[in-house]
């Protein structure tokens, strides 16, 4: 599909741009020196696993349960959103760390964002491990969005989890109770580019992990068509005799 | 609803109490457990004393797997599930029937794991109030959470493997919540143990009300 090239062309641009801005334009940070060039890469990584991923899960899992917008699109795109969320999850841990051993001294630490946040990697991995148990689609379909749904409820635990406890890691910058930026300048721009390229990245990969999901379908059907299809020809399935017209059951009384 | 919750309540309690699989297997395992973990850490009281709630709690985890795991097997008998079902009640009465007999179970096991790790691990409570007040929302909401869960794996063929990998992390925070109200139960700290109980009592909240309303249909897809 071309709208799906477009955005992918337009992610790769977006992201090559954050690089050459984060790593040689802008400059060192006051006080966290060259450290801050990887927060143009954390927290928009952390942006689109909690609210893209968990955002578009959530709603489109929703939107399956009720009855009135019942479709296996629905279904398919919380696929996809959940799978592409794991990744972003887990680079969202895996660049807090890198960020956290320098600027903290530690790899990890049982703070409450980081804690909720792994607690949220693991829930998704838990929705995979059940969408790859073997069902009829509508049955999957219904079972992995209750559990979707239950899964993230983590979300704004994670979100809130800076206000509710006091914790080792920053309150929000962008997303905070007053909504102030607390960055300015060409870092404040590089940062907003990062969240354009991270969200483009996004669409990207959900719109190709959900052809895929269409296409396993179809190959799932087309399996069982073949199987049937080679049961039928050993016999264990009769097979009706096509064009013979099937026999008036007699004797009945009406 | 709540008459259906009752009925399905004491069918439930009535098989466990014909077959006394709880009783035999739930119970030894989560006692047992203590005994581990107290290998695990060594025979000193005092690292065993700051350790006993959260080993506690953590034995209550195991133990709501194992639980639940039970009370699915029970409806996981030839059209079992399909006689519930045509049976005319109410998904919602099914749910808090089936959360209100585990929680009946779960009560019980924290009523002897609590002589288990006044026993062995020499604690005492300090602030029995609080004690209970964690125990019960954290009972309630392991309970809802379990039933969920149990049902959403029930009829798999890997609902063993499944079923702790979706509920574990799901009742993390009420290992977390637990453990605190009961440190401060210990200790006698009321102050610190209060913030607890509320986060318990949200995630009983949350799982209750999630429960009632996904019930449905989360039963018409197993």
């Amino acid at each position: 599909m071309t709208w799906v090239r477009a955005v992918g062309i337009a992610a790769l641009v977006a992201t090559a741009a954050t690089v050459w801005l984060g790593l040689w334009v802008t400059p060192p940070d006051r006080v966290q020196g060259d450290l801050v060039r990887l927060l143009y890469i954390h927290p928009p990584v952390a942006f689109v696993a909690l609210y893209c991923a968990g955002g578009l899960a959530a709603l489109s899992s929703l939107l399956y349960l009720w009855h009135r917008t019942r479709s296996l699109f629905w279904d398919r795109l919380t696929a996809a959103a959940v799978e592409v969320g794991v990744v972003f999850c887990a680079l969202t841990l895996a660049t807090g760390s890198i960020w956290g051993r320098p600027s903290w001294g530690v790899w990890w630490t049982w703070d409450a964002r980081l804690t909720s946040t792994a607690l949220l990697l693991v829930l998704l991995l838990g929705y995979l491990a059940l969408r790859r148990v073997p069902a009829p689609p509508e049955v999957r379909a219904r079972r992995c969005s209750v559990a979707a749904l239950i899964a993230l409820i983590d979300v704004p635990i994670v979100h809130f989890s800076v206000d509710w406890w006091q914790t080792l890691h920053q309150s929000g910058t962008v997303l905070n109770p007053e909504l102030k930026l607390y960055v300015h300048g060409s870092i404040a721009w590089t940062f907003l580019l990062g969240f354009i390229a991270m969200a483009l990245v996004f669409t990207w990969m959900v719109a190709v992990r959900y052809r895929i999901e269409v296409l396993r379908d179809e190959v799932g059907d087309e399996e069982l068509e073949i199987s049937l299809a080679e049961r039928r020809a050993e016999g264990t399935i009769p097979e009706e005799p096509a064009g013979v017209p099937v026999p008036e059951p007699t004797g009945g009384t009406r | 609803m709540l008459r259906d919750a009752l009925l399905v309540a004491g069918k439930d309690l009535r098989i466990e109490a014909r077959s006394r699989v709880a009783l035999w297997q739930v119970l030894p395992f989560a006692l047992l457990c203590l005994v581990l973990f107290a290998f695990a850490l060594g025979p000193g009281p005092a690292a065993l004393r700051v350790a006993a709630p959260g080993l506690f709690w953590l034995a209550v985890l195991f133990s709501t797997v194992l639980a639940t795991q039970r009370s699915f097997a029970i409806e996981s008998g030839e059209g079992t599930r399909d006689g519930l079902r045509l049976s005319g009640i109410d998904p919602a009465g099914i749910f808090l029937g089936k959360a209100a007999a585990l929680a009946v179970q779960l009560a019980l096991l924290q009523v002897v794991l609590l002589a288990g790790i006044t026993l062995l691990f020499g604690v005492r409570l300090h602030t029995v109030w609080l004690a209970v007040a964690a125990s019960v929302l954290a009972t309630v909401g392991l309970s809802c959470a379990g039933v969920i869960y149990g049902s959403l794996s029930a009829g798999l063929r890997v609902r063993e493997t499944l079923l702790p990998l979706l509920v574990l992390p799901i009742v993390a925070p009420v290992l977390l919540a637990g453990s605190r109200a009961w440190s401060a139960a210990l200790s006698g700290s009321v102050s610190a143990g209060s913030e607890w109980l509320k986060i318990l009592g949200v995630f009983a909240a949350v799982y209750l009300v999630v429960g009632i309303a996904l019930y449905g249909p989360l039963q018409e897809a197993s």
